[in-house]
């Protein structure tokens, strides 16, 4: 028995939006340079420690509000997996997608807006690692490919920013159908020399590095991710020895000749909008802003 | 997306008897099992292999090869397992290099030059998860497979004739007709390192295959496949002869029905087919 017991409710305060109050809440510890982090430093930086660099993880939600500008609008947010082999584990598929959603807000790991990335209109897709791993299954393969139709109709450029442990198994055969039907909408586009920018975060592994994450006009990466085919755990199971430091990081990846850039978050809109000069030198019409916005309020 | 070499030498569990899915991939991957070089032997002739991918090595887990089929030239390309312990080895128990996918792309471009037609034949537990396989881009190399294959201006049919594993075996089966034989597997992940990642344990790698629906029934029933090829009673271990007859068959119903179309319009539908492949999914 203690002499002061916390009444378990006490400090409790019912918010609906994730911030409060509690002052425990306002702090963070970098794990790479362990100094403490006021958090809305760390928000106002683009989740990037301000002492060390260090890029931590950013929503698809806030990645498209740091390069679009306001007025662009989300696209094909309202599909949904219907569970095509009706996948059990230790827990239903199913319980695994509405866990997800609830906690996410999002249907499935991916989010498209179309909207204006300084003097360019594009279509952009951001991938969402909070929704079971920002794993593809068949709602992010057709999901990127209706960004890609859209490209093609538009000519306006295709942004992916990747981020996903790789096709989702619980959806088995059919998540692997996904990496050729982007892949060939991305031939498509390379023949009709529309332009596709990979950008690669932490961490991008298994199929979608090994389909549309690899197949950009440039493929970048942000400092320091992670980014193989086979994961690092089941390499060092397999050839039973230690990996080498800094193995399948970006830098290590560029090194290796497999990227043409790494580019840090804070940097990442400009380097796009210099290589879309370079790659549409001809003006295309900017999206109207204003309209149907869903985005940045 | 990962393969795990080490596991399908462990003896059966009773439990394991009992699951069809397991007995299915058991099959599969039987070791009398005809691999992809001996149905070649039989369905081609002249058979003049080509190597290297002009950037690094030979990958021996990937042949390719000019030959004839029923006297038309056609290009062959085939995943190599090995049947000695030393072969295997040697092929690395028949998953690719970065080199191998590059090579095989290379003999894709070689055929599509010079108009002739591709035939592919899988048989893979999956990708290489190496350390040399990462260095030299294993990602990039499968990937680019997959762009090029749906745009490659020659008819191209895939035959899964054992173990389909998962980024590996996709980067021979971007074609316009995919076969597989009637107990061939086709799977995003090997049942075992799905066990393991899943079930936190390797040995309920049955219940993964299970899980998984890889059989060959399943498959076509998704939609992720053209056609099954019959096997004879028991699999095709059992009468080789009259297994490589059935595909004979097959692929040469489905090459007269390719060669029936334009350029165009063969690119055209395999593009179509893929877009089409595996919508699973509710809107609004």
């Amino acid at each position: 028995m203690s002499w002061f017991k916390r009444n378990e409710n006490e400090n409790e305060i019912e918010t609906t939006s994730e911030k409060n109050v509690r002052t425990e809440g306002l702090w963070t510890k970098c794990d790479s340079c362990n100094q403490t982090i006021w958090k809305a430093d760390l928000e106002s930086n683009l989740n990037v420690c301000p002492k060390c660099g260090k890029h931590f993880k950013l929503s698809a939600k806030a990645r498209i509000d740091s390069l679009l500008e306001p007025g662009y609008r989300l696209i094909d947010t309202d599909l949904r997996s219907t569970d095509p082999l009706n996948f059990t584990d230790l827990k239903p598929y199913k319980a695994r997608l509405k866990k997800a959603q609830r906690d996410t807000g999002m249907n499935d790991a991916i989010l498209t807006a179309l909207g204006n990335l300084g003097p360019h209109a594009i279509v952009l897709s951001a991938m969402e690692y909070a929704f079971i791993g920002g794993s593809m299954g068949a709602v992010v393969g057709e999901t990127i490919s209706r960004a890609a139709d859209h490209s093609l109709e538009t000519r306006h450029p295709l942004v992916i920013i990747a981020t996903s442990g790789g096709a989702r198994m619980m959806e088995g055969i059919v998540s692997l159908m996904q990496l050729p039907k982007i892949s060939a909408r991305l031939a498509l586009m390379d023949d009709a020399k529309v332009p596709y920018i990979s950008v690669l975060t932490d961490p991008t592994f298994g199929g979608v590095t090994a389909s549309f994450a690899m197949l950009g006009d440039l493929n970048v990466a942000e400092p320091d991710a992670l980014i193989g085919f086979a994961g690092p755990r089941v390499i060092e199971q397999t050839i039973r020895q230690k990996l080498p430091e800094g193995f399948q990081r970006s830098e290590f990846l560029l090194e290796h000749g497999m990227l043409d850039a790494v580019v840090p978050r804070r940097e990442l809109k400009q380097y796009l909008i210099r290589a879309l000069d370079f790659m549409q030198p001809g003006s295309v019409a900017l999206h109207p802003v204003g309209q149907n916005s869903a985005g940045s309020s | 997306m990962m393969a795990e070499n080490s596991a399908d030498n462990r003896t059966e569990t009773p439990a394991e008897t009992l699951s069809v899915a397991w007995q299915k991939t058991e099959l599969a991957r039987h070791p009398k099992r005809p691999y992809p070089m001996e149905f070649i032997q039989s369905l081609f002739t002249d058979f003049s292999e080509i190597h290297g991918d002009r950037s690094f090595a030979d990958d021996l887990a990937m042949a390719c090869g000019m030959a004839r089929f029923h006297d038309e030239p056609v290009m062959v390309i085939a995943n190599v397992k090995g049947r000695t312990t030393k072969e295997k080895v040697a092929r690395n128990f028949g998953m690719p290099n970065p080199e191998g996918y590059r090579k095989a792309l290379r003999a894709m471009k070689f055929a599509e030059k010079f108009g002739r037609p591709v035939f592919t034949f899988i048989d893979l537990i999956g990708a290489n998860p190496g350390l040399g396989a990462e260095e030299r881009g294993q990602a990039e190399a499968i990937a680019r497979n997959l762009r090029e294959m749906a745009r490659l201006r020659v008819p191209i049919l895939a035959t899964i004739t054992g173990e389909g594993g998962s980024g590996g075996a996709l980067a021979l089966a971007v074609a316009d007709r995919v076969l597989m034989l009637e107990n061939a597997v086709y799977s995003v992940i090997s049942p075992e390192a799905c066990a393991s990642i899943m079930w936190r344990d390797a040995s309920k790698r049955a219940l993964a295959a299970e899980a998984l629906r890889t059989n060959s029934e399943s498959v076509l029933r998704l939609g992720c496949v053209d056609a099954i090829v019959p096997e004879p009673q028991g699999g095709a271990q059992n009468d080789p002869e009259l297994a490589i007859k059935f595909l004979d068959e097959a692929l040469q119903q489905h090459l007269s029905e390719l060669k029936k179309l334009a350029t165009d319009e063969l690119v055209r539908c395999r593009i179509l087919k893929f877009r089409n492949m595996a919508r699973f999914f509710t809107e609004g």
